[in-house]
């Protein structure tokens, strides 16, 4: 997130749009909620009647991965009504000819045949985010979990440079990461083109200086992302995977392929806290200690580093996981030689420069965020202040590219997807939860009620659906959640998991793969 | 009786919510929200309020298994670990670095993201680590 979470409630204007937050990140929703008592308007762009849209001024109902038209329209208006920020444009950002020759194309009224939302709620959305003195966009991954998820990144970026709407208290551009420490995995390196603290690998000077700390020479070439690793596995380019912590057969679109893929490893080592399914496929397993009995840190949305703390021991012979990986390094040679978690966490801020202000010490009295360059530097509570990380901030001209997969006569139906309020992931944790599994016991399809007495479904019956892929049965909840012509589906369970469905289109830049829209059948499934 | 209270961060979402584990002669019985953090301001969603659950599940991994034979085999630490080098040498050496690839994971602190990544490129030699964040 380029601001914090406290300064959500600030905002005068809040542009959430593709983030079920209440469900996903409750603690962040109450903070909306408490802006909306404050008088913020609140703008929530989702096909789905989520619970945000009870308490938004403007509920926009877009059609399925048509955010780049519908941003594009809100621009147009922008400009055609001089609502964007030319002093912001003209000392801050580039490119912004291209864009504005671009966004001419999408008026609202052109917008509208393709985003479905009418001409004048575009220009009220207009008008409001651009007029608000502060305006803060949020989103999650129904933004990013798109075939074109960057494009749609790029224009919400966009929006906020046209409009100034960055680099201030309660103004930015904000992504809610999903996980406990998406954003830390990222801090730390785990990507195939940076060290830690994004830090590329290709430059020289910096794989220099991670040589000289390592001890060793590293290699200059960008690895392989996840799709392309499991691609690899299929056809023998990769022959070993190492997977910490992931689940990655439930949790993949396109269960079939992974599976495929895993079993063609020659070597699978699964370092995990269960035997999950994809500990299965494994020719060897390590157990490792879980949560609540090891030290360490988490870096939340917002850029905070926290302390995790030991409890209680770990069961049996489970091992704290940096241990293990200390010993599997020593064993092939790297100089890893750490008595406590913190010791391995000196050693990343010595070589990081956005952490080299952090330690155990400051942030067991204080919160911080970085950057926090040095040891007297408070940390970070909004990002871009002065100037963008690359100096100028870039208008990217973006023209509106439609899902890969879309509806057509044999598979009519759009699949949408994403959590609930009560299961995390593939539910090896929260099921195992036992008040979490009592309060949602069961997979639930939403279908409009439409389309359901279409089909002779009564709440709690029985559907099956089916794809390109596969097929999975999964109960549904019969309601107006989604519009008709849709399906949402939660993937927490492992039978109506509708990982089974998906396809592998994949963003074309980050690999991301399409969660959120996908070509289905659906019928009545008899008990 | 040994009842106490340790400070943490919430394992689930990325809001990063302080609570308090508390623990009763060794065994995780609870959460509470804790109070003076800024984040969460004493409140904690459903998922918080019992995430201790699933720590002390019977289904929890004790002890490194080998397939051996088809089977995933109880081993002793030492054997493991070798295999696990080894192995990864072997690949290596066959077939060159870049066919190792490591999957990291959103789930684990910091710290053990720092070191998968450091045994990928210090001790295989190659950049194909990644997580789950584009999925
Ligand atoms: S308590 Fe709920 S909102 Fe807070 S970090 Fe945990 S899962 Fe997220």
């Amino acid at each position: 997130m380029t601001n914090s979470i406290p300064e959500v409630e600030d905002a005068d204007c809040i542009f959430l749009i593709g983030s079920n937050t209440s469900e996903a990140h409750p603690l962040i929703a109450h903070r909306i909620f408490r802006a909306v008592g404050k008088g913020a308007k609140l703008i929530v762009v989702d096909p789905r009647k989520i619970q945000m849209t009870m308490v938004a001024d403007i509920h926009v109902r877009i059609n399925y991965g048509t955010d780049v038209a519908f941003l594009n329209a809100i621009m147009h208006e922008i400009i055609k009504n001089n609502w964007h920020n030319p002093e912001f444009i003209k000392e801050r950002t580039e490119g912004f000819e291209a864009l504005e020759e671009t966004v001419k194309k999408y008026s609202p009224e052109m917008a509208s045949s393709i985003c479905g939302v009418p001409p004048d709620v575009i220009h009220e959305v207009a008008r409001l985010y651009a007029t608000s003195k502060t305006s803060n966009i949020m989103y999650t991954l129904g933004i990013t979990e798109h075939s074109h998820g960057v494009d749609n990144v790029k224009s919400l970026a966009n929006l906020a440079m046209l409009t100034g709407h960055i680099g201030k208290p309660s103004s930015g551009v904000n992504p809610m990461r999903g996980q406990n420490n998406v954003q830390g995995a990222c801090d730390m390196g785990a990507l195939p083109n940076v060290y830690p603290g994004y830090q590329v690998v290709t430059n020289e000077d910096i794989r220099a200086k991670f040589e000289k700390a390592w001890g060793v020479s590293l290699s200059p070439n960008i690895g392989k992302m996840i799709p392309d690793m499991m691609d690899g596995l299929i056809d023998g380019t990769v022959k070993g995977m190492y997977i910490f912590g992931e689940n990655s057969v439930e949790t993949d679109p396109n269960i079939h392929h992974v599976r495929h893929a895993l079993e063609s490893a020659e070597l699978l080592v699964v370092q995990d806290i269960f035997l999950t399914q994809t500990a299965k496929f494994a020719h060897v397993v390590l157990p490792g200690a879980a949560w609540g009995e090891v030290e360490g840190t988490y870096s939340n949305t917002e850029r905070k580093v926290q302390r995790i703390r030991k409890a209680v021991e770990p069961p049996g012979e489970a091992m704290p996981n940096w241990t293990i990986l200390m010993e599997i390094g020593k064993r092939l040679g790297v100089k890893m030689h750490y008595e406590t978690a913190e010791q391995v966490f000196n050693e990343m801020t010595s070589l990081t420069p956005s952490f080299a202000g952090i330690t155990y010490e400051r942030i067991d009295k204080t919160d911080i965020q970085w950057p926090c360059p040095s040891l007297d530097h408070p940390g970070t509570k909004y990002l871009h202040q002065e100037k963008f990380t690359r100096g100028l901030g870039l208008f990217h001209a973006i023209e509106y590219r439609p899902s890969e997969e879309l509806p057509d006569d044999e598979f009519p139906v759009i699949l949408t997807t994403g959590r609930r309020y009560a299961h995390y992931h593939s539910r090896t944790m929260t099921g195992r939860c036992a008040a979490l599994d009592r309060e949602f016991p069961r997979p639930m399809a939403q279908i409009h009620f439409k389309d359901a007495e279409r089909l002779g479904l009564a709440d709690g019956d029985s559907m099956k659906v089916t794809s390109r892929r596969g097929e999975v049965i999964t109960p549904v909840r019969v309601g107006d959640v989604v519009p008709e012509g849709s399906i949402f589906m939660d993937f927490h369970f492992e039978d109506a998991n509708p990982n089974w469905l998906l396809g592998t289109s994949l963003d074309p830049v980050s690999k991301t793969p399409d969660y959120k829209v996908c070509a289905v059948r659906i019928e009545r499934q008899e008990d | 009786m040994d009842y106490k209270f340790v400070k943490t961060t919430c394992p689930f979402c990325g809001c990063g919510c302080q609570m308090l584990l508390e623990v009763l002669d060794g065994r995780l019985i609870g959460t509470l929200p804790f109070k003076g953090a800024q984040m969460n301001q004493g409140k904690l969603c459903i998922k918080g309020w019992n995430a201790h659950g699933f720590v002390q599940s019977p289904d929890r991994l004790t002890k490194p298994l080998i397939r051996k034979n088809g089977k995933l085999q109880e081993a002793s630490w030492e054997e493991t670990f070798d295999t696990v080098a080894s192995r990864i040498s072997d690949i290596k050496t066959r077939y060159g670095a870049n066919s190792m690839s490591f999957l990291s994971s959103a789930r684990c602190s910091n710290e053990e993201n720092y070191l998968l990544q450091k045994l990928c490129r210090a001790g295989v030699g190659t950049n194909n680590v990644d997580h789950c964040a584009r999925l």
